[in-house]
């Protein structure tokens, strides 16, 4: 169990990270998500004992750790660009852990070869770390963060450095290890897909400070913040009126108890539509009574694959996207009729820093 | 010859693409070109160079125009000679191992904890290693004596009972000297790779669970090892073939082969025996050298960061501690004997007084020079100027060709352009007295000097140029071209600019050398031309107050220039001097 309080993390005079309060339950998988430079990474060194806190507490396991040295802290960090040492090879990487806690030859060995069998590297030991692929080195650098079997497992930033079809496919591997690892995990990431994929709960942050925690179906869901909800993708935010019992929308008026509210106030609100909540409506079907009715152009067309993420002009100026997936999909300039769930549209809470 | 043939990364793209890319190559310079630019040095080497030290060993190995072993091995088996080998030899390892005890942690410091001023230290760390040596010997002179700062405080403290030190002429006195001109070689070299280790490696150490020193002794010490080990080579170069700071410093029993060769052919007037000596040091530094390239040719490819990422400011107590002390070792070390130098020129028959500047730089009635001692000044200026720009032309066609030439051409002229920063400067002045003159009898003209002083620098010129010219990316070549620029003016506006700075770099560099340099100069130097390093030793070698006192002002002059030359080349961040 990871406990942090009240914790500020500054270099010289920059504040990173201002009275945060963060934990993580035993066998929890948290990802702290949040753009680059929020302080996250800054967050994990500091529970490594790399960064003097200015002030708070670091406990784990009821354990205070404040003046304990990173090696008398029984953490394990996987460093963002893994910082393999080039010196050594595979073997003598995951080794060092396990060797410099004083463990014998023999139980040094039957560390490493768990370690690697468990990232499924098993017969790579005596390879040189410069002959590693990206993908590769990952693993070695995570079987070389949980071979001191550390009470607590950061990982910063583990897939930055890979390309896209590699992360999907460890993004894929990835679960199964922690969790037959069971250790506590804290996952920094600043990518959605990876948070929303591997987490248990996920902790966003934003200029030093969390800005909403949550299981990801509950963020997902119900995204506080502006913010929140434009870094998990969904988009776009537009301006309503709203009062105590009724929201004005430019599409019609819908009672305030029907829509999704994260803790808005009245007069001019900032909402969200959640997923799903947006479709193309076929011109043949009536508009159902918890819908909102649109009338849009078609102005992009993407081609995504599977299905067409087309970009749309609502005559009250807004822009929307919506997924088309088969049958006719309309061409650019076309009107569309597109229909909104109403549970779907989401207010947000006021946000003072926008 | 890179300390650590590494490529610095912004650290962002992974290694894999940077290991993967295919490098541009060069193309458009055909071999022939690249050997027409070596005509010049190759002329210069020749003639300055290899032809001298043939001469030595010729006079070393047939004194009468038949090989003569007998000779080489009288030489060989005297003990006189095989004890100032020995001496030789160890004082060298020994003061190389403790330069780099006392460096290293320097070079942590410097590199990678960011303070107040670091900058200006690092600066300031630096200026001994263009130090003239006999300015260095006359600091330590001025340190170590009975009448030193040192004693001083000794008697404040302990009262007129109080011991006097007194460590001139001893191994001690040579050993720290050779610490104090040293210090920054290891220092620029170490630190350089220092502050561009990946930090990251060593906090991965850290939060695995080793201590501070196992980190350092598992991860830093054999990521550094390309580094130190080049290091060590060039500090054992310098001091086994240490000349001034021996001369001025040592004494019966403490003579390096060098000092010996001076004195056998100055002294004793045996020419037979300063060649065998000679031969001996050439075979040392050749192997030394050897080891040297072995060394450096190992080092691997490193993935290194941008430095300013890597330092930070002390935040733990132990670190502002260790901080703290590496500070005082380069105050009582580094800084003291300078300011021990200062003090004196200002000490006086009757107290402090300007009388020794007034000497120096005013009249000089009764001096101990030949010539006023202003003169002397003079002279140092114009012979630096001159050999600076033979220098220049010499050391830039040379590591053009060096570049632009492929294969053999490139490791060649590197490693030929080496040697004679090993070999010794007195082989090198030794070696123009009784070779130079064919085919034209140089041996009493003034150019002598610079001659000898440019073969001593351009080493210096080449590395200094060398890796700038190399590390021109030859896509930016490429991008100029296809935006439209003929190959001329290609080389104005990307060549030119980014060897610009290099070139005032090395041109800083050769003249502080060249003005320093005293054991070649000391053979080939006129009585009637002496330089500064020159008149200091000579007015040294005199008893009393006053030459002593003008002794320590001139040193104090020729340690501005050189400080002087040193610091506005630092201001231009190549960022060099002294690494190896």
């Amino acid at each position: 169990m990871l406990t942090i309080e009240h914790l500020t993390l500054a270099y010289g005079d920059t504040v990173v990270v201002e009275d945060l309060a963060l934990s993580a339950a035993d066998g929890e998988v948290l990802c702290v998500l949040g753009p680059s430079g929020c302080g996250k990474s800054t967050l994990l060194r500091a529970v490594a004992g790399l960064e003097p806190p200015v002030t708070g507490t670091i406990h784990l396991d009821g354990r205070d750790l404040a003046g304990l040295r990173p090696d008398q802290r029984d953490v394990g960090l996987m460093f963002q660009e893994h910082a393999l040492f080039p010196h050594r090879t595979v073997a003598e990487n995951v080794a060092f852990g396990p060797r410099v806690h004083g463990l014998d030859r023999a139980a040094v060995r039957q560390r490493v070869t768990e370690a690697l069998a468990l990232v499924g590297l098993a017969g790579t030991e005596f390879r040189h770390v410069d002959e590693l692929s990206g993908g590769e080195r990952q693993r070695v650098a995570l079987a070389r963060a949980i071979a001191p079997r550390p009470r607590l497992l950061m990982l910063d930033e583990p897939l930055g450095s890979l390309d896209r079809a590699l992360q999907t496919r460890l993004l894929e591997d990835l679960p199964r290890v922690l969790s037959e690892l069971g250790t506590t995990v804290v996952y920094v990431t600043h990518d959605q897909d990876e948070a929303l994929s591997l987490a248990d709960r996920i902790a966003v942050m934003r200029a030093g400070r969390i800005e909403q925690q949550g299981t990801p179906a509950e963020l997902w869901r119900g995204p506080r913040t502006a913010f929140v909800a434009g870094f998990l993708g969904l988009d776009p935010v537009f301006e309503l009126q709203a009062d105590a019992t009724t929201v004005t929308t430019p599409w019609g008026r819908v009672p305030r108890a029907e829509v999704s509210d994260a803790g808005a106030g009245t007069g001019t609100v900032t909402a969200v539509l959640l997923p799903d909540a947006l479709r193309l409506a076929p011109s043949h079907q009536p508009p159902a009574d918890d819908e909102l009715t649109v009338i849009a152009t078609v102005v992009t067309r993407r081609f995504q694959g599977d299905h067409l993420r087309l970009g749309l002009h609502t005559d009250s100026g807004h822009r929307l996207q919506v997924a088309a997936w088969r049958g006719e999909v309309p061409d650019v300039g076309d009107t569309v009729r597109l229909a909104i769930e109403v549970t779907g549209l989401h207010l947000l809470a006021d946000d003072p820093d926008r | 010859m890179d300390g650590h043939g590494a490529e610095v990364t912004d650290g962002t793209a992974s290694t894999e693409q940077r290991t993967r890319r295919p490098r541009p190559t060069r193309r458009g310079v055909p071999r022939g070109a690249a050997l027409a630019l070596l005509a010049v040095p190759v002329v210069f080497l020749g003639w300055f160079f290899v032809w001298p030290v043939t001469a030595i060993v010729g006079l070393g190995l047939a004194p009468d125009g038949e090989v003569e072993l007998r000779v080489l091995t009288r030489a060989l088996t005297d003990p006189s000679v095989r004890s100032v080998a020995w001496f030789t030899l160890w004082q060298a390892v020994v003061s190389t191992a403790l330069t780099l005890v006392v460096a290293i942690p320097g070079a942590y410091a410097l590199s990678r904890q960011e303070f107040p001023g670091r900058r200006a230290l690092q600066a300031a760390v630096t200026v001994p290693f263009v130090l003239p040596t006999v300015v260095v010997g006359s600091a330590f002179l001025a340190l170590l004596g009975p009448r030193s700062p040192v004693n001083a405080a000794l008697v404040a403290v302990l009262g007129e009972a109080a011991p006097t030190l007194d460590l001139r002429r001893t191994v001690t006195a040579i050993l720290l000297a050779h610490v104090f001109f040293n210090y920054a070689v290891v220092v620029r070299t170490v630190g350089g790779l220092w502050s561009m280790l990946d930090p990251r490696l060593e906090d991965a150490a850290r939060v695995l669970g080793a201590s501070r020193w196992r980190t350092f002794r598992e991860v830093s010490l054999p990521l550094l090892s390309p580094a130190i080990a080049a290091s060590a080579a060039i500090v054992f170069l310098f001091t086994f073939t240490s000349f001034g700071v021996v001369l001025i410093l040592g004494g019966p029993g403490r003579a390096t082969i060098e000092v010996e060769i001076h004195r056998a052919t100055t002294q004793l007037l045996d020419l037979p025996l300063a060649s065998t000596l000679a031969l001996l040091q050439l075979v040392a530094v050749l192997s030394a050298l050897a080891v040297y390239g072995r060394l450096t040719r190992r080092a691997q490819q490193q993935r290194l960061v941008a430095a300013a990422r890597t330092r930070r400011p002390p935040r733990t107590r132990g670190e502002r501690w260790f901080l703290g002390a590496n500070l005082a070792v380069i105050a009582v070390l580094v800084l003291s004997p300078l300011a021990v130098l200062v003090e004196r020129s200002f000490v006086t028959a009757t107290g402090y007084g300007l009388d020794n500047w007034r000497r120096l730089l005013v009249d000089d009635p009764g001096s101990v020079l030949a010539v006023p001692a202003g003169e002397a000044v003079r002279n140092s200026l114009l012979f630096g100027v001159s050999a600076t720009l033979v220098a220049l032309v010499v050391g830039g066609l040379a590591a053009t060709a060096a570049t632009v030439g492929r294969g053999w051409v490139t490791g060649t002229v590197d490693r030929a352009l080496m040697v004679p920063l090993g070999t010794s400067a007195v082989t090198v002045g030794f070696g123009f007295l009784i070779a130079l003159d064919r085919p034209l009898d140089l041996r009493g003209s003034p150019l002598l000097v610079p001659l000898a002083q440019a073969l001593i620098a351009t080493p210096f010129v080449v590395r200094t140029l060398l890796p700038v010219l190399r590390s021109i990316d030859q896509r930016l070549r490429d991008a100029a071209a296809v935006l439209g620029a003929s190959p001329f003016r290609v080389w104005r506006e990307v060549d030119l600019p980014i060897i610009g700075r290099a070139v005032l770099v090395a041109a800083g560099f050769s003249f502080a050398i060249a003005v320093g340099e005293f054991g070649a100069t000391v053979f080939v130097a006129r009585a009637n031309l002496p330089t500064m390093p020159v008149a200091i030793f000579r007015l040294l070698g005199r008893p009393g107050v006053a030459n002593f006192g003008q002794a320590m002002a001139m040193s104090t002059l020729l340690a501005a220039i050189t400080a002087a030359a040193l610091l506005a080349i630092d201001r231009l961040r190549v960022g060099s001097i002294g690494r190896f």
